[in-house]
Formats: C-alpha cells, sequence, structure tokens
C-alpha cells in the first residue's frame, strides 16, 4: 500500500492506495489528529466520571475494574453504579454531535441543529404525555420522547416543503413549532399531579442522573443502526453543500440523498433525547468546535461526534463536582456553556455582518 | 447526424411561469454548439432541462437514446458536465477541495481518491490556469478567478459532453478568449461542447452549430456562415445591423447600425417647454 503525502498550506493530508487502486482512501492529518485527541480526552473524562463520587476509587483500580480485573467492591461501584452513567454521558454526546454536523450541513446554518428547530422539544411533548397522561416511565418514556420527535419532525418538514424544501425555511418553521410545543410542554406540567410533574420538569433538563443500562442500550443500538448511514452520505453532504444543482450535476439524487441525511439525523437526536432528555447545544457546538479545530471544510461527522462526546462526559463531570453536595443536572451546565457558546456566535457573526 | 443528446417537446417552466413550449433541440455529437439569443428568451433554461437540473414540465430529454430522468444520476454525471451560471460557494473550501468534488460521480466510499482522481484534478486546474490558487479560499477570489475554478470543477468530472451556461460573464477580454479558446481545445479533443453566449461575434468565431433563441423558441439552427444575416438579427434581437467578414476568421460578424449618433446628430430640440 502507497502512502502519499501531500503538503500544503491549508489541507496536509495522506493516501492510502492499493496498488491495483481498488481501495484508495484520503485522509486529513489534522481531522485525524483533532479526531483521535478528542476521542481520547472523551474517555479520560468518562475515566476521571467513573473514579470520583462518595466513594473515590484510584484511576488505576477504575482501569482494571474495566478490564474485568477489579475486585467485587471496584466492581460493583463503577459497573453498576456509575459505568452506565459514563457512557450514557459518550454516547448521547456522540450521537448529539453527529446529527448536528449532519443538520448543520443540510441547512447551510450553523443554527440548524436539532434542539434549534424543535425536535427535542417535541421529544419531550412525547416525553411528558407519557410520563404525565399515561403514567409511564422507564423504557416507556425513551419510546415517547424517539415518537415525539419523530412526528415533530416530520409535521416540520411538511409545514416547510412548498416546492422543494429550503433549509431557512425549515429553520423558522422549526423555532415556530418549538415555540407552540414549548406551551404545550407547560401546559402538561401544570396539569400534572405534583409528584409526576417534578419528574417530569427532571426529565426536561435533561440529566445523566440514574440512567441505567436500559438507556445505555437505547442510545448505542441508535448509533450503531444510524451512524453508519450518515457516515456513507458524509459525501453526499459535501456535495449538497454546493447547492441542489451543482450536486445533481455531479450524481447526487438530491431528493433522496436529503432524505435519508435528515431522517438518519433526526433518528439520532431522538434516541439521544430518549436516553438522556433534551440535553441543549451540544448538538449546536459540537460541530461548530471540531470544524474549528479540523480546519476542513466538509462536515466532518466523526470529530464532531468525538467532540460530542468530550462536551457532554466533561458537562457531566462539571455537574457532579462544581458544586460541592449537589448533582445538578448535564443539561444545565451544556445550557449555561452553550449560551454563552451562542452568545458568541451571535456576536461574531453580528461584527462580521457589519 | 450522431446525436447522443437531444430534446424533444419540451415544456419548461419555473413554478407556472412558461418559458418555453414544444421546444425540441438535437445536439451533433462532437459540434461546439453556442447558443444565443436575448436575455429571458430561454437558452439558459433549455441548457438547465438538457443537463436535468430542471425537470420539464412535458417533453424528455434523451442521453444515448433514453430519457435521461430514468437513468442513473452517476452515469449521467460521468457522461454530461456543466458550468451552471452562479453555483453556491461553501464558506471556508479551498480551490483545491472544491475542484476535487468535481470527482464525485467517480468515486465510491472505499475509492475516494483515486490516481485517476488525482490527475484530473491536477489538469483540470492546469488547463484553467488555477493551480496557483490551490491553497486560496475560494470565497476571497475573484469573480473572473472564481469562474476559472468552477469551470475546472466541471473539467474534472472528465465527461464526453460539457454543457457552459455562460462561461464568459465576469471576465475580462483577455480572459473571455482564454476561456473560448479553452473550449475549442476541448471540443479539438473530441468533446462535445454546448455554451450559452451573449456575443454574437464570439459565438460566430467558435461555434460549429449555431443554435439561435427567442421568446422560448429555436428560430435557426446551423452553421454561423448558414444562419447569421441582418435579418435574423433584426427578428431576434430588434436591431439594425450590418453582417460582414470577420477579417480575422472569415466567420459573420454583426455590426450593429449606428443608432447612438443618429440621435445626438439630430437638430437640438428647445429645451423651454
Amino acid at each position: 500500500m502507497n502512502v502519499i503525502t501531500k503538503p500544503g498550506r491549508r489541507a496536509r493530508q495522506f493516501v492510502l492506495r492499493t496498488p491495483g487502486g481498488a481501495l484508495s482512501l484520503r485522509v486529513r492529518s489534522r481531522a485525524l489528529l483533532v479526531g483521535a485527541l478528542l476521542l481520547l480526552a472523551a474517555a479520560a473524562i468518562a475515566v476521571v466520571n467513573l473514579s470520583s463520587g462518595d466513594f473515590p476509587i484510584p484511576v488505576g483500580d477504575v482501569l482494571r475494574s474495566l478490564v474485568g480485573r477489579g475486585d467485587p467492591g471496584t466492581d460493583f461501584i463503577v459497573q453498576e453504579l456509575r459505568l452506565p452513567r459514563a457512557l450514557v454521558a459518550l454516547l448521547v454526546g456522540a450521537a448529539l454531535g453527529a446529527s448536528g454536523a449532519v443538520f448543520q450541513g443540510l441547512t447551510r446554518n450553523p443554527l440548524g441543529s436539532p434542539d434549534f428547530v424543535g425536535m427535542t422539544v417535541g421529544a419531550a411533548t412525547g416525553a411528558l404525555v407519557v410520563i404525565l397522561l399515561l403514567d409511564g416511565s422507564g423504557l416507556e418514556v425513551a419510546i415517547g420522547a424517539i415518537v415525539g420527535c419523530v412526528l415533530t419532525s416530520i409535521a416540520i418538514y411538511l409545514l416547510a416543503f412548498q416546492r422543494g424544501t429550503q433549509a431557512f425555511r425549515l429553520i423558522l418553521m422549526g423555532v415556530g413549532v418549538s415555540a407552540l410545543l414549548e406551551a404545550v410542554n407547560s401546559y402538561l406540567i401544570v396539569k400534572g399531579r405534583l409528584d409526576e410533574a417534578l419528574a417530569a420538569q427532571v426529565w426536561l433538563i435533561g440529566s445523566l442522573g440514574g440512567r441505567g443500562w436500559t438507556e445505555v442500550t437505547i442510545v448505542a443500538v441508535t448509533l450503531a443502526a444510524l451512524l453508519p448511514v450518515v457516515l456513507y452520505y458524509g459525501r453526499h453532504l459535501n456535495m449538497l453543500a454546493l447547492g441542489d444543482d451543482t450536486a445533481t450535476l455531479h450524481g447526487v439524487r438530491v431528493e433522496r440523498s436529503r432524505a435519508v441525511l435528515a431522517l438518519a439525523s433526526v433518528g439520532l437526536a431522538a434516541g439521544a433525547t430518549a436516553a438522556a432528555g433534551p440535553i441543549a447545544f451540544v448538538a449546536l457546538a459540537a460541530p461548530q468546535l471540531a470544524a474549528r479545530l479540523t480546519r476542513s471544510p466538509g462536515p466532518g461527522i466523526l470529530p464532531a461526534s468525538a467532540m460530542g462526546a468530550a462536551l457532554l462526559a466533561g458537562s457531566d463531570w462539571a455537574a457532579q463536582r462544581v458544586l460541592p453536595d449537589n448533582d445538578i443536572p448535564a443539561g444545565v451546565v451544556t445550557a449555561a456553556i452553550g449560551g454563552l457558546y451562542l452568545t458568541w456566535l451571535l456576536a461574531r457573526e453580528w461584527r462580521r455582518g457589519r | 447526424m450522431q446525436t447522443r443528446l437531444r430534446a424533444q417537446e419540451l415544456t419548461l417552466a419555473y413554478d407556472r411561469r412558461v418559458v418555453a413550449r414544444d421546444l425540441g433541440v438535437e445536439i451533433a455529437d462532437g459540434s461546439f454548439t453556442v447558443i444565443v439569443g436575448p436575455n429571458a428568451c430561454g437558452k439558459s433554461t433549455l441548457l438547465k432541462a438538457l443537463s436535468r437540473v430542471l425537470k420539464p414540465q412535458a417533453g424528455t430529454v434523451y442521453l444515448d437514446g433514453a430519457a435521461i430522468a430514468s437513468l442513473p444520476s452517476r452515469q449521467v454525471a460521468k457522461q454530461l458536465g456543466m458550468l451552471p451560471q452562479s453555483p453556491v460557494v461553501p464558506a471556508g473550501i479551498v480551490v483545491e477541495d472544491l475542484v476535487a468534488r468535481g470527482r464525485f460521480a467517480h468515486q465510491r466510499l472505499l475509492r475516494q481518491w483515486s490516481a485517476d482522481d488525482e490527475a484530473a484534478v491536477r489538469d483540470a486546474m492546469a488547463v484553467t490556469e488555477v493551480s496557483d490558487l490551490a491553497d486560496r479560499f475560494v470565497d476571497e477570489l475573484s469573480g473572473g478567478q472564481r469562474q476559472r475554478v468552477w469551470l475546472a470543477v466541471a473539467l474534472a468530472q472528465q465527461t464526453p459532453i460539457l454543457l457552459l451556461d455562460e462561461p464568459t460573464t465576469f471576465l475580462d477580454l483577455a480572459h473571455q478568449f482564454e476561456v473560448l479558446d479553452l473550449c475549442a481545445e476541448l471540443h479539438e479533443q473530441g468533446r462535445t461542447v454546448v455554451a450559452v453566449l451573449h456575443d454574437l461575434n464570439q459565438a460566430c468565431r467558435y461555434a460549429t452549430d449555431l443554435v439561435v433563441m427567442r421568446g422560448g423558441e429555436i428560430v435557426a439552427q446551423g452553421a454561423p456562415e448558414a444562419v447569421m444575416t441582418a435579418d435574423l438579427v433584426e427578428h431576434v434581437f430588434g436591431v439594425a445591423s450590418q453582417v460582414m467578414t470577420d477579417p480575422q476568421t472569415g466567420t459573420p460578424m454583426v455590426v450593429p447600425a449606428d443608432r447612438h449618433r443618429r440621435r445626438t446628430t439630430r437638430p437640438p430640440q428647445p429645451i423651454v417647454s
């Protein structure tokens, strides 16, 4: 296999090729490095999360337990009590990062993220209906969230669809629909029984506390099914960024590619929300932060995914540790960080626009 | 006449605004066909229909005898490429990466960057003279440079049929002729080239086949020498002219009648009303 390193001011890359040319892969060095470092960071934060808590466990013992060579007591705390939560943080972050990268690519707009266009609000409505009206819990709530998310997405798509979808109309329609659903959510909570309303409220903020293997399974299955789809269609996303006409000219079946990507993106957001509640801003910020680091023009789905995992694992660490004896929901931390980021982003765009 | 690309009974419209009805055209293989006509006569629209970017409301575009809409999109993209009029430039992309995207139709998930891809991109950038701009951001280029970059994107596709929608816009006179020379070269190498141009004299110089449109209809098609007459220019553009022989090339040359001086040499009108 030949390796050709290509020097260049901005796009350092290397190409892996088999002699016959049947297989050739182009890898951007910087994207690869950034992705690997982000994954490493996410894993390191997760290990720190596993080691800290009411019973601090040395990192060495955590690692020994993870490879199956720990003592039973440590195994119980690490694998049964803390691992599901850490995995949910990593996987939900990864799913949200990928979903955001795809959606921002499709809408060609940095604000076109699933939590901005009402998908996660729709998921919340679905979950609230299950918690408050159907007295459901656990897996039922998750299913409610997925159904809510998918139905909302379909509704937004149909409302925005007029002789082909335009990204901008999709975002505006999403903002409108999400305002409407917020009202529905508030109504449901106000009408609910106090204890149920409290549970619903906690779910609404998006927390990783008390997440078990059910949630891990939900988001793991979502990722396993949909990440390969968005990765395969990532090249189509590159072409769609050139406009529908140019994409068509180069052999992309625009409507189909867009539908597949949108559905997969919705699915990823739905799975993530079902497992952890509506975690704010990870889907918005992760792809942009990753793109800033990799400096590559493409959607960068994998780096965005790794960034999402690191962000959410870090937020969960902060949620558990920043306030001494108070475990605040991770969604509060991501919302706070994300709010700051969004303010900065808008201020920068505004300055640039003048 | 051999023809791989032809259209029959097209009705072309944007939403409900019909641009052309019952429009048919045959593009001769190996020709350098130039479409001319006044603004809004439907020439760009016809090109969009031929390239399947615009779906006709009625009628069919055929590529190699099959309805183009029924063929796999990627297969068409290997046969037919087009330089669109004002394509979207994504933010933060450098020239070489953009030209590389012109290889999409030739690539697969596990064959992302073959030696052919690399050579095609390098050649496309060389002939359009954008190799020196490889590392520059596309959105910081001048209009002329950008036009040549998009031409490189279309050339990287390496299609036997190449459609160009006003390839000379944004270009100064020297670059206009460079692009036209390049098209002529591509044509000589055996490609079928179809271009929409505004300048009738350039059209006559470079075209082997001229398609003259007016109000959504083709009013004349044939060799420039046979087609380009003063009557035609009057009929199509509403401009009186004299058609002479281009002293450089021997092709028809349209010299519009003197209208401006005729107006200004009128006796001065009294200003007081």
